[in-house]
């Protein structure tokens, strides 16, 4: 099984989400939702400002074969984008749970952070897909 | 049996290998409830020679007029090579280039293509074609109220100086989606679209304005004041020209200070015959931003495994067959061949004889009204400069000339009543560089008769068909 | 070599174009073009090396066995073509009065009525330009007829899973939502699942049958009954209609309207991408709503009907007619084969695909549904061999290159991994159906022996294997002269 990052909660439809302990959080890609994709050719991010809700589509991520729908696993509003992805989407592929990061929210219901999974949920998941 | 080759030996030996007493067998997973019986209501069949025979009877009853009529369609002379190496088996037969390296010709052919129309048009990229003229302005529609994240209306301003099929076309394809189309009124002095017109709409929130080069008038329209006028509201624009027309004309990626947004029109006048209004296509162009919200096929060239250059179909996760009901369109099969034509037809061209044949068709068109105007009663209807269409004004119904002119083989044009019944007995004309100056005067000749004989006898022409 | 490449500045095709170029005064100069178009300079016979040369590097009917499932590739009788090309077919323009069109329209009247026949539809539009813009028409017709009703909280379109991607995406264009409908193991329609499905925002379901996965729906009446109770209506999807032609028709299993690809079934060619053509056809409740233009006959001439006369027409989808140089194909082909012709289609199909796939299984190939006819195609999945000896469906393809074969349509439907969907069509002879299963096997024995060859593959073309993801990440989609150049 991979190594799941411990620090960093995960949604069912395979995003990642790190608490910066500011209100904020990073979103990305989990490294087996990249690895389902395959080489990446293009990352569509919301913009800054953009005010977006949980579970909702807020971007794609793009590669040669497929293309797939980013959905924001919590609310409130977009305060950064990795815009080094526009012209390194491969970035997502080499490092989904660091330089990969997609985009940081400002949280509105920080409530939700509980309902999300641990690795050990996310993990389960992933058993779960396997058969 | 035409097209099957099975000989009576070749059906038994195939039928043992597959344990089936008969072909019928084979249809046994079908309720026999739903069988159906004869057709009946089909002819038997006939031999090739016989078909040929049918259809060249049918082909001659329709005759060679000669035709007068432009309104979105040009009797343009084609280069006998094009169709010569178009309907070539290895082009003809072949299908969507899905198997890169087994269609390099088609995939090398497309992106030549899409070269040549970023180059008449100025713009960034093309698609590998759509439908047809109409089609496509539908598209850019769609295309542009994706693509305006600035707007949030999905009001786009329509002028009715843009050919009238096209506007009924646009709005049956985008209607269902929430998509509001406003009218745009011309000037009655010009027939072009007035700037000031767009003041209606200065305080309003627009997706995109459609702005043609020439008009359905044949006009040429005030394209950079329009353009600048998006740019300056947050609206897209969305240019519908004549591609031919730009061999002379500015092209739209330099209209006004930035250039338009997107660019589409109708490809029928480079290489594709009349052919009662199809096969024709579409041509889609954008800017390079935008090339994610395109529609239809896009080819690439890449390079392969011993870095070879190639090229391959790209960007399909835009496409129906991957992203289906998120796709950018549902196109999927478009016009391939009529491109492979249209391709051929520009290189023989090239700029310089793109160029003839537009001056020639603007100066016969400009020859014809000189001509025609000199019978009285008849007039132009507008003021401004126009590319290869004018409209005439006639002093009896169009309608009626029509039909007279056509008893004598003459197709005099497009009876512009129902469209734009305002501009009262007016009939838009165009002379392309095929029409000789003969040509040009039994439509004077025939036209003058009509019109004295309608005077002197002040009673409706009676048509002698 | 690009043709750009091969361009010299002043170097022209002469003949081609007017002799001088006239002068045009009354356009403004700010209108004008500053530089003319980089188009390129070529003499005429260098044109025609250039675009021969390219045709060469293509795969076609043609020239190669081409089974790619769901697209009907057979032969494209040369006698179509001709009579399609004649002077005053070409020549007419779609504006022409209908005094100077009868010809013209006495053929897509017939072509209507024929296709009405062959398809138990009560009436006909040929106007839509691809099976895409026919599947449109007929979304948005069965649109039109809810709205018309008063029916508007119908909302959701429900298409199989294995459904072709264009269906989803034309029910997206019509404003409605779309809800996929699973398929059982013997690639049926999942009856459960279509019955909870069904209910009051249901507007229709669009289903091909033999469907995509290469079987004929059997509970295909049960389910029009069950669609026809919730009020929806049933759109036919016309892309495998080779595999039924003469032996059972869309009408006569309940469908309310159906598009044709005549580019398919009416064997007009591909054109490396179209064009084609995609009819409609309609039950009586639907003909009110029928794109336009349609071809009338009063018993003496043809007439044009417009919207004028079909006010509720769901309207125009092109300029003019649609493509009609496709229909006048089309029609010289349903004339040829006649009334007796049309079956012989289906027969000869189903007998070649079935022969096919019998030989393969023998060979040690997997069927997808091993309890299933084939019909005009069928499916096999190559998992085991992309499992045992890591070479997938992909590399096959590819290989299959090398020995002069078009490769089948490959992973699609997405249901069956790594799968091969294969159609024969009824014009290829045994012999080219036997050297396909020998190809495979030989195939499957070099992936034994020499993976690489086949994972490599494929050799023998003008380029091999391309990168596609370069293609997609550095965009390059238009030739730009080199700074050089200027």
């Amino acid at each position: 099984m991979s190594n799941l990052p411990a620090d960093l909660k995960y949604t069912k439809s395979h995003e990642w989400v790190r608490d910066e302990g500011d209100g904020t959080v990073t979103v990305g890609i989990t490294d087996h939702a990249q690895e389902m994709l395959g080489d990446l050719v293009f990352v569509e991010l919301p913009e800054v400002g953009d005010s977006v809700d949980a579970g909702g589509e807020c971007g794609v991520v793009e590669s040669v074969k497929a293309a797939s729908d980013i959905f924001c696993p919590v609310s409130g509003e977009v305060v950064e984008v990795n815009g080094e992805l526009a012209d390194a989407p491969e970035t997502v592929n080499q490092d989904a749970f660091g330089e990969g990061w997609l985009f940081k929210v400002k949280l509105s219901d920080p409530a939700e952070m509980a309902g999300l999974l641990d690795n050990a949920g996310y993990e389960a998941v992933l058993a779960e897909e396997e058969h | 049996m035409p097209f099957i080759p099975h000989t009576d030996e070749d059906v038994r030996a195939m039928l043992e290998a597959i344990g089936a007493e008969s072909i019928e067998t084979l249809f046994d997973e079908v309720p026999g409830a739903l069988r159906c019986g004869g057709l009946e209501a089909v002819p038997p069949g006939m031999s090739e020679m016989e078909v040929g025979r049918l259809m060249q009877a049918r082909a001659r009853e329709d005759g060679q007029p000669l035709c007068f009529i432009g309104a979105g369609a040009y009797d343009h002379h084609i280069p006998a090579a094009v169709w010569q190496l178009a309907a070539r088996g290895e082009f003809y037969t072949a299908y969507t280039p899905y198997q890169a390296e087994a269609s390099q010709g088609t995939l090398q052919l497309l992106y030549e293509y899409q070269s040549m129309m970023t180059a008449l048009t100025a713009m960034d990229v093309s698609n590998a074609s759509l439908y047809d003229g109409a089609s496509a302005l539908a598209e850019a529609v769609l295309m542009a109220v994706r693509a305006n994240r600035k707007s949030k209306s999905r009001r786009v301003l329509v002028p009715r100086t843009v050919h009238p099929a096209y506007r009924r076309a646009v709005q049956a394809i985008v209607g269902y989606q929430g998509i509001e189309l406003l009218d745009l009124p011309y000037d009655p002095a010009g027939g072009h679209t007035d700037p000031a017109a767009l003041d209606d709409h200065a305080d309003e929130d627009i997706a995109a304005l459609v702005i043609p080069q020439p008009n359905f008038f044949g006009v040429l329209e005030e394209v950079d004041v329009l353009t600048d006028w998006a740019a300056a509201h947050g609206a897209l624009s969305i240019a519908v020209v004549n591609p031919v027309a730009l061999a002379l004309l500015e092209p739209p990626g330099e209209w006004g200070a930035n250039g338009a947004d997107i660019c589409c029109g109708e490809g029928q006048p480079l290489g594709a015959p009349l052919t009662s209004g199809g096969p024709y296509f579409g041509f889609l162009c954008c800017r390079q931003s935008f090339v994610r919200q395109m529609p239809g096929r896009i080819v690439g060239r890449t390079v392969d495994l011993d870095g070879k250059p190639g090229f391959t179909l790209t960007l399909q996760a835009r496409e129906q067959h991957i992203r289906r009901s998120k796709a950018t369109s549902n196109i999927c099969t478009n016009q391939g061949l009529m491109v492979t034509a249209a391709t051929i037809h520009m290189a023989l061209l090239g700029a310089e004889g793109l160029a003839r044949v537009a001056a020639a068709s603007h100066a016969n068109t400009a020859r014809l009204v000189e001509r025609l105007t000199g019978i009285e009663g008849v007039e132009p209807s507008f003021d401004r400069p126009a590319f290869h269409e004018r409209v005439l004004r006639l002093p009896a119904p169009v309608k009626d000339v029509l039909r007279s002119l056509a008893a004598h083989n003459v197709l005099g044009g497009f009876d512009l009543h129902d469209d734009y019944p305002e501009l009262g007995d007016a009939l838009l004309v165009c002379a392309t560089e095929m029409r000789t100056g003969a040509d040009i005067d039994i439509y004077y000749e025939k036209l003058e008769r009509i019109i004295r004989m309608r005077s002197e006898s002040r009673c409706p022409v009676e048509p002698k068909i | 070599m690009l043709i750009f490449e091969h361009s010299r500045p002043g170097r022209r095709a002469t003949a081609q174009a007017p002799l001088q170029r006239e002068e045009t005064p009354a356009i403004p100069d700010a209108m004008r073009r500053k530089r003319p178009p980089r188009l390129p300079e070529v003499s005429e016979m260098q044109a025609v090396r250039h675009y021969t040369r390219l045709s060469q590097q293509n795969f076609s009917i043609d020239t190669h066995f081409y089974p790619l499932g769901s697209c009907t590739m057979k032969y494209n009788p040369r006698g179509s073509n001709a009579l399609a090309m004649l002077p005053g077919f070409l020549a007419r323009h779609p504006l022409a009065p209908e005094s100077h069109s009868q010809g013209v329209m006495a053929c897509l009247y017939d072509l209507q009525e024929i296709l009405k026949e062959v398809t138990g539809m009560q009436a006909v539009s040929l106007t839509p330009a691809a099976g895409a813009q026919g599947e449109f028409a007929g979304v948005a017709m069965i649109r039109a007829y809810h709205d018309s009703r008063g029916d508007t909280a119908r909302s959701e379109i429900l298409v199989p899973d294995a459904a072709h991607g264009t269906n989803p995406a034309s029910a997206v264009m019509c404003g409605y939502k779309v809800r996929e409908i699973p398929t059982d193991a013997d690639g049926d329609v999942d009856l459960d699942a279509l019955e909870e499905a069904l209910g009051p925002q249901t507007a229709g379901i669009m289903l091909t049958n033999p469907s995509t996965l290469g079987v004929f729906e059997r509970r295909i009446a049960e389910i029009a009954q069950r669609v026809h109770a919730a009020g929806g209506l049933l759109y036919y999807d016309g892309a495998n209609l080779n595999a039924i032609l003469g032996k059972v028709r869309p009408g006569d299993m309940g469908f309310d309207v159906i598009h044709m690809n005549l580019h398919k079934t009416f064997s007009t060619p591909h054109g490396g991408g179209g064009p084609g053509a995609g009819p409609v056809g309609v039950s009586e409740r639907l003909e009110p709503f029928l794109p336009v233009p349609l071809v009338a006959y009063d018993g003496d001439e043809y007439h044009w009907v417009t919207e004028k006369a079909r006010p509720q027409s769901i309207g125009r989808l092109s300029a003019f007619g649609g493509n009609v140089g496709v229909l006048l194909r089309a029609y010289v082909y349903a004339r040829m084969l006649g009334r007796e012709g049309m079956s012989r289609v289906a027969d000869y199909s189903t007998l070649n695909a079935n022969y096919l796939l019998k030989r393969l299984t023998d060979a040690g190939f997997e069927a997808a549904y091993p309890n299933r006819r084939a019909t005009h195609e069928f499916i096999i999945t190559l998992r085991r061999e992309a499992k045992e000896l890591g070479v997938n469906t992909m590399d096959f393809a590819k290989r299959l290159l090398d020995y002069g074969m078009h490769a089948p349509t490959t992973y699609f439907p997405l249901l069956v991994p790594e799968c091969l969907l294969i159609e024969p069509t009824e014009t290829e002879d045994p012999e080219t159906l036997d050297a396909f299963v020998e190809a495979m096997v030989r195939i499957r024995e070099e992936a034994e022996r020499t993976p690489d060859k086949v994972k490599t593959a494929p050799h023998s073309l003008p380029v091999r294997r391309l990168d596609d993801v370069r293609a997609a990440r550095e965009l390059d989609l238009a030739w730009q002269p080199s700074a050089a150049e200027g």
